[in-house]
């Protein structure tokens, strides 16, 4: 039987101790002298985050297709266990074959929220990995960070080896054999490096100098050697028929995994363009999926996991072309087989409504509307194409169907705001209440009807329209929550809404990681070696640590978070060309600033830029 | 039909909780695609009950659980289906058709419990301990406390331990009462054994092993234990 890394001694005093052992149902193992490179690759978050995690599972999957690769997967030990590693020196271990991460060739580190930034130290510290680049030899692996944050990947520069910018399906083969070729022919570190920086989508951050102006903004970043890009090119799967590499076996957790189910992506990207939303814009353009292939994936994927709920995943599953005949296939497929289907992110129109009510309990489930602000004209700025009237008409449909409960979603401080946008939230909530008690006669009531209005502030991401915008104070984040709070309370029928907020001292943290240059990196530094851990838990997140890391580096935050950024100012993620052209975002800054709504991809090309990879909906029906 | 399932827990699968061996079984099920009853509603479940639940830490030979199938399958069919589906650390021993109905259930027919208690190294009692055993049972109580609900409360196990004795001069095998009203761990007596020889022992000292899970066809006066698997049929 496998050996395992800690002792029964250690495993026994630890809460979930099946978080560390390995060894789950379609785990791979492979002999460790028949590979040429080791690969950890590590969500630095706890096991049950970091396991629901789509993006490192189709890369774990598509790494150990390759013979001469070993990929295993590492995750953030706990507190309890971090403790206890600390104290008695253990080194970080891959789950499948328990060894020292620190023997492997790579660590490869998914930044899925900059709130994991001090867990991304956790990992290189416990691994006993040098935290800087710079201090590493030829004997540490080499250390890669990839995922969403990567698109400005600055605060994190000396920390990192390299990083990946874009979707990893594309050029990490070209990148192994680059290692595989440097190792055979004696190369050093650095000779990697060099190669690696040659490859598209790669940046060695070591190879790039930032020059400051007086006032803190960047005067200049470029390459300080010759053979290094000026702009480093996001990777994507042009055709996601020949490009993608579906999962056929996933990995089955002992314990209970944040999504404990099979997760089909059934495309990528998004039409809409909402001007907050990162994702929408870096993963230009939306490219589907063939319908045939996902029924098989799915087909595959639930006999090889044996889990008991598929869930569809994309960012706005309604535009997905063939959905119907999807949905429609897993309903007549497996919900006899005692199979849930789970449908995120859908519109609610008639065709979402009739699928609810084929595969859940409509007395249980409730109906979810993100209109994300509040007015008509706040939503205009924000280029959510969703109504008042949709939303009104979507409810009463759903409401004549049996649903009574509903959840509404909206942020907080996005550029323009103004008060009656705020009061907006509660109006609209209390527009939805009425159009119950109208639309439901008494008898046929069951119940008050339950609108649950949640609220999260608003975080400027870079390669977003608003990735220029000013955020707002702590005071001011928690004084439009109050606003919202009494206008809801103001309501006829305020006894039917509930309101939830965030906490805003996680917000502003978050915004100032998001658009931090390399300064940021002391902050970060400083806060870890301070004890702060696991910021994306409340139960750890400790602010007064990253406030006196501030204090102590003299890093203003206010200058990252509260300052209206100058088109013309240098920011510190210029350098990636993420698709979308700074011409495209600098019309939709002034468009929003306008109240001027941009038609979604299929309507009209809004010209972002995206159209040079040569795929996906801007070739639709063009062949 | 209805089949009892027994198998082994060994080896990094001690960490894996009841609850979680329980969800391991109900995706290996799907995996090997064994027909298995669902309950109605709209949210269905499998129709299975685990025997005897096993503590974290603890391995074992001998542990079971009931399904409901839907079609009748000849038994080593199912132990084989089953069997290649399973992880490292967890092996399908037998599987019985056995009778239906509430009274035949894995659970409710639970009665005793074998174990093989082995000693860490460096972790065992001062010498002399494995000649002590005997005398150790012949005291007329033995007491020990348990934490309940309403707070703590003495009880005496000596009634429970069936049977304790040395095996191959440093282990110890006990017998011991598993029913609900007089579940019996065996840390718990391995514990009132160390602290009667005026020791105490470290954490952790103790590697626990379960054997074997037991019906009484008997009664309280004259018990007759016999395994759970012994009470189902294998079909062809």
């Amino acid at each position: 039987m496998r050996k395992l890394a800690l002792s029964d001694e250690i495993l026994l005093s630890v809460d979930k101790a099946a978080r560390y052992i390995g060894g789950e149902v379609n785990s791979i193992m492979k002999d460790k002298d028949k590979v040429t490179t080791r690969v950890a690759f590590s969500f630095p978050d706890v096991y049950e985050i970091g396991m629901s995690n789509l993006g490192m599972m189709l890369l774990y999957n598509m790494f150990n297709k390759r013979p001469d690769v070993w990929c295993e997967r590492v995750y953030s030990p706990w507190l309890d266990l971090d403790k206890i590693m600390r104290e008695q020196k253990i080194p970080l271990f891959a789950l499948e074959s328990q060894d020292p991460v620190k023997e492997f060739d790579f660590l490869c580190i998914t930044l899925g929220y900059e709130m994991c930034y001090t867990n991304v130290l956790q990992t290189l510290d416990l691994s006993q990995i040098p935290l800087m680049a710079k201090e590493r030899d030829e004997s540490c692996p080499i250390v890669i960070g990839g995922g969403a944050c990567a698109y400005n990947p600055e605060p994190l520069a000396p920390f990192f080896d390299l990083f990946y910018i874009g979707e990893g399906e594309t050029v990490y083969d070209a990148l192994f054999d680059a290692y595989k070729a440097n190792k055979a022919a004696g190369g050093s570190r650095e000779d990697f490096l060099m190669k690696a920086a040659q490859i598209p989508g790669i940046y060695v951050p070591a190879f790039y100098d930032v020059a400051y102006k007086e006032d803190g903004t960047i005067a200049s970043f470029a390459p300080n050697r010759p053979g290094v890009p000026q702009k480093v090119q996001k990777q994507l799967i042009v055709d996601m028929d020949k490009g993608y590499c579906p999962i056929e076996k996933p990995v089955v957790p002992f314990i209970k995994a944040t999504q404990d189910r099979v997760t089909l992506e059934i495309q990528r990207g998004c039409i809409r363009g909402c001007r907050f939303c990162q994702a929408g814009m870096i993963y230009r353009p939306l490219r589907e999926r063939d319908v045939e292939e996902l029924k098989e994936s799915a087909r595959a994927m639930l006999k090889n996991s044996g889990h008991e709920e598929i869930s569809l995943s994309s960012l706005s599953s309604s535009d997905y072309t063939h959905l119907e005949e999807l949905v429609n296939f897993l309903i007549d497929e497996f919900k006899s087989a005692g199979v849930n289907i789970s449908l995120p992110s859908l519109r609610i129109d008639a065709f979402a409504l009739d699928v609810m009510s084929k595969v859940q309990d409509i007395k249980k489930s409730s109906l979810t509307f993100a209109p994300e602000a509040g007015s008509q004209r706040l939503r205009d700025v924000i280029n959510k194409g969703l109504t008042e009237e949709v939303i009104l008409h979507g409810a009463k449909e759903a409401f004549i169907g049996g649903w009574n409960r509903v959840k509404l979603y909206f942020m907080l401080g996005l550029p323009t705001e103004t008060e009656e946008d705020m009061k907006g939230i509660a109006h609209l909530a209390e527009r939805i209440a009425e159009e119950y008690y109208d639309t439901v006669p008494k008898k046929k009531r069951h119940g008050k009807v339950q609108i649950v209005v949640s609220t999260s502030f608003f975080v400027p991401k870079p390669f977003t329209p608003f990735q220029w915008a000013p955020m707002y104070t702590e005071q001011d984040f928690i004084d439009k929550a109050k606003v919202v709070k009494e206008e809801i309370r103001a309501q006829l029928n305020q006894k039917s809404i509930k309101y939830n907020w965030h906490e805003p001292d996680v917000t502003t943290l978050e915004g100032f990681l998001a658009r931090g240059d390399r300064r940021a990196s002391e902050v970060i530094l400083k806060a870890y070696e301070k004890g702060a851990l696991y910021d994306a838990w409340s139960e750890s997140f400790r602010y007064d640590i990253w406030k006196e890391a501030f204090a102590e580096t003299g890093i203003d935050i206010e200058f990252y978070t509260l300052r209206e950024r100058s088109t013309d100012e240098i920011l510190p993620w210029d350098f990636i060309d993420a698709g979308v052209t700074k011409e495209f975002l600098i019309r939709e800054w002034k468009q929003a600033k306008g109240e001027v709504v941009t038609p979604n991809c299929r309507q009209k090309c809004a010209g972002c830029g995206a159209r040079r990879y040569e795929g996906g909906v801007c070739y639709e029906g063009k062949n | 039909m209805k089949v009892r399932i027994k198998f082994t827990k060994e080896g990094p699968m001690k960490f894996v909780g009841h609850l979680d061996t329980m969800r391991y079984f109900q995706k290996a099920i799907r995996r090997a695609e064994l027909p298995i009853a669902f309950s109605g509603g709209y949210s269905p479940h499998m129709i299975m009950s685990f025997a005897a639940p096993l503590g974290v830490g603890v391995t074992s030979t001998g542990e079971y659980f009931d399904m409901e199938l839907t079609v009748t399958i000849p038994t080593d069919e199912i132990c084989q289906r089953l069997n290649s589906q399973m992880v490292d650390g967890i092996r399908v021993l037998s599987a019985r058709q056995v009778e239906d109905g509430k009274a035949s259930k894995a659970m409710s027919l639970v009665a005793a419990a074998d174990y093989l208690v082995e000693f860490r190294p460096g972790k065992a009692p001062a010498d002399g301990w494995q000649t002590r055993i005997t005398e150790f049972l012949k005291q007329p109580e033995i007491l020990v406390t348990k934490e309940t609900k309403k707070g703590e409360k003495q009880v005496d196990i000596r009634p429970f331990i069936y049977k304790m004795n040395l095996q191959n001069n440093n282990r110890i095998f006990l017998s011991l009462a598993s029913a609900s009203a007089n579940y019996t761990k065996p840390d718990a007596v391995i514990d009132a054994f160390t602290a009667w020889l005026g020791q105490e022992l470290p954490e952790f000292a103790c590697m626990i092993h379960r054997l074997e899970v037991y019906a009484d066809l008997g009664n309280e006066k004259k018990h007759k234990f016999v395994s759970l698997e012994s009470l189902g049929v294998e079909v062809q």
